[in-house]
């Protein structure tokens, strides 16, 4: 069943053009770089004045670019239709009658999003990789440190930090499927789920609430920058794990509760 | 009993959509689920299938006590709820395929077989790669039969079968029925087509506003209504007291007519007394009730929403 539905998943023309732009971004971001020069001095989204130096960095500043709202936006399409797709076109009656079991339905979504997560940030990472690659000099990898690594070692953190972004990326997943159980409405299950991320950026923003700032599952979304650092900095990378570890228990419980016990109507 | 229920409710808001419902549809039997529109049978079916928590109640299905078995039941059970419901951007067969596997049981090796003889079975064959979104109503409906048929099924809940088809397709669903049934699958069927249930049910249930008014095999049903005998005489005023001692019923005279409720009294007595008292019988009929009239006449109303 896990196999099928992740077939399913991607197999969707909706999940497939997201993968796309994923896969488009960074490296239209290196084609803007090869065509209009770096930043000067510091400008710009973080390690994007390094891409013209060497192709790996395309990847880290798509990531950079993305995390904030893209990816997310794209979590919220993918999670919020979870359970309410499935209940808007009536085929959630057939699935549960065949049966397939509700925990076990919702346990299979869940993976296929977090599968989903994993693979739009790698796309993004290797969307950067080729882009860089073909437009610009590999080499070895300055860290931000200041220390150089082999091009091999820069690769594979790299990739290490697309996992690490499409794991931050769970907490936000989890509040999608719950709100998926909620309605049988899959758009409106989208548009609070992104809702949910912008007031996150929004409060993460206002320092007059900095108390909930490190509740915020948005907060430590750069973290993965650390890995790029000599020696690899892992306190905040730690922090933002554990705290979509919490998300993901509080709202995938709650996911779990409202969907094994609802009445399905639809 | 394939299906067993004990007080079956359901409430919403407070206001009851099922109302202590008791069926009981023997196995191998085809069961007839009537009813107006709004009179819960939906409803029932839905919390028959654990889609829906009853408010109170007990049932079971196969001999497995629901919800607790409801994986155990279920993998023998074929549903068309609510008409069908696939995924737009899938073909017939993917649709097929994707459903089969969402579920225990996997045998993932004769998935290609059974779905192209539950294509087969149902006259779908032919538009099988076509995307679910080009198909007609009737094609659609005939999927959804085609995904009840899947697996090998000792009960068929089947909502509104026929519901979109043409006067042909329709008929290849009563035969198809009739097939299942032949091979000891037990069929529960909704339905608002009165003369197609009288034509393919052995049993059936009749629900109004709730509640399960009657049910039982269609030969007790008639007989419930009460066969009315109808005689055309030269006396009808004389017609009426020898009927009546013969214990019959509600009778009414409208010119040379006379009806009255047979209450189980054979007709020929009938006929013998009418002759023996010096009446002239013209004509001698037994009019049984039809489904439909047996229906109105428990309903009170025709197919009109109750509520």
């Amino acid at each position: 069943m896990l196999i099928a539905e992740l077939r399913h998943l991607f197999h969707r023309t909706r999940v497939r053009a997201l993968l796309v732009v994923m896969f488009a971004i960074p490296f239209l971001l290196a084609v803007a770089v090869k065509v209009n020069g770096g930043p000067s001095g510091g400008n710009g989204p973080t390690f994007l004045a390094q891409v013209s130096e060497n192709g790996v960095f395309a990847a880290l500043a798509g990531l950079t670019v993305t995390i904030p709202f893209f990816l997310p936006l794209t979590v919220a399409v993918v999670a919020g239709d979870t359970i309410a797709g499935e209940a808007s076109i009536g085929t959630l009656r057939y699935l549960l009658t065949r049966p397939s079991g509700r925990a076990r339905l919702l346990g299979v979504k869940a993976v296929t999003t977090v599968a989903y997560c994993l693979a739009a940030a790698l796309t993004v990472a290797v969307g950067g990789l080729v882009g860089g690659a073909l437009l610009f000099p590999l080499g070895r990898v300055i860290s931000l440190s200041g220390t150089s690594l082999s091009l091999v070692d820069g690769v594979g953190r790299t990739l290490l930090a697309a996992v690490i972004v499409g794991a931050s990326l769970l907490g936000l997943a989890a509040i999608g499927m719950f709100v998926s159980t909620l309605t049988d409405v899959p758009v409106g299950a989208m548009a609070v789920t992104l809702g949910i991320a912008v007031l996150s950026l929004i409060l993460d923003a206002v320092p007059q609430v900095a108390f909930v700032h490190p509740w915020l599952f948005t907060h430590q979304q750069l973290a993965f920058g650390d890995l790029l650092r000599a020696p690899v900095r892992w306190n905040n990378i730690g922090k933002d794990l554990l705290l979509q570890a919490g998300y993901v228990a509080v709202f995938g419980t709650a996911a779990w509760a409202r969907f094994t016990t609802r009445d399905v109507l639809a | 009993m394939a299906i067993a229920t004990r007080g079956l409710t359901k409430r919403f808001d407070g206001v009851a959509a099922v109302d202590g419902v008791d069926l009981e549809v023997p196995a191998g039997s085809v069961y007839g689920f009537l009813g107006p529109n709004g009179s819960g049978k939906t409803t029932t079916i839905r919390m028959l299938l654990g889609l829906i928590d009853p408010t109170a109640g007990t049932w079971e299905l196969l001999g497995h006590s629901m919800p607790a078995h409801a994986q155990d039941a279920l993998t023998r059970v074929g549903a068309l709820i609510e008409g069908p419901a696939f995924y737009p951007w899938l073909s017939g067969r993917d649709n097929l395929a994707r459903l089969d596997a969402a579920g225990p049981d996997g045998q993932r090796g004769t998935r290609p077989a059974r779905i192209e003889a539950a294509l087969t079975r149902v006259g779908l064959t032919a538009a099988a790669g076509k995307k679910y979104r080009a198909y007609s109503l009737g094609m659609r409906q005939r999927l959804g039969l085609a995904a009840a048929l899947l697996r090998t099924r000792q009960l068929l809940v089947l909502d509104e079968p026929t519901n979109g088809m043409d006067p042909q397709g329709t008929r290849e669903i009563r035969n198809l029925v009739a097939e299942l049934a032949s091979e000891g699958t037990t069929v529960f069927l909704s339905s608002h087509l009165l003369a197609e249930v009288e034509q393919i049910c052995t049993h059936a249930g009749v629900m109004s506003e709730g509640r399960l008014l009657t049910q039982g095999t269609l030969t007790e049903l008639r007989s419930e209504g009460g066969s009315r005998l109808r005689v055309e005489v030269d006396d009808p005023v004389a017609a009426g007291p020898v009927l009546a001692r013969l214990g019959l019923g509600d009778i009414e005279t409208e010119g040379d007519i006379v009806t009255a409720k047979l209450d189980g009294q054979p007709p020929e007595v009938c006929n013998r007394d009418l002759v023996q008292a010096g009446i002239g019988v013209r004509a001698l009929s037994v009019e049984r009730p039809s489904l439909e009239d047996l229906f109105v006449s428990l309903t009170g109303e025709g197919f009109d929403v109750a509520r």
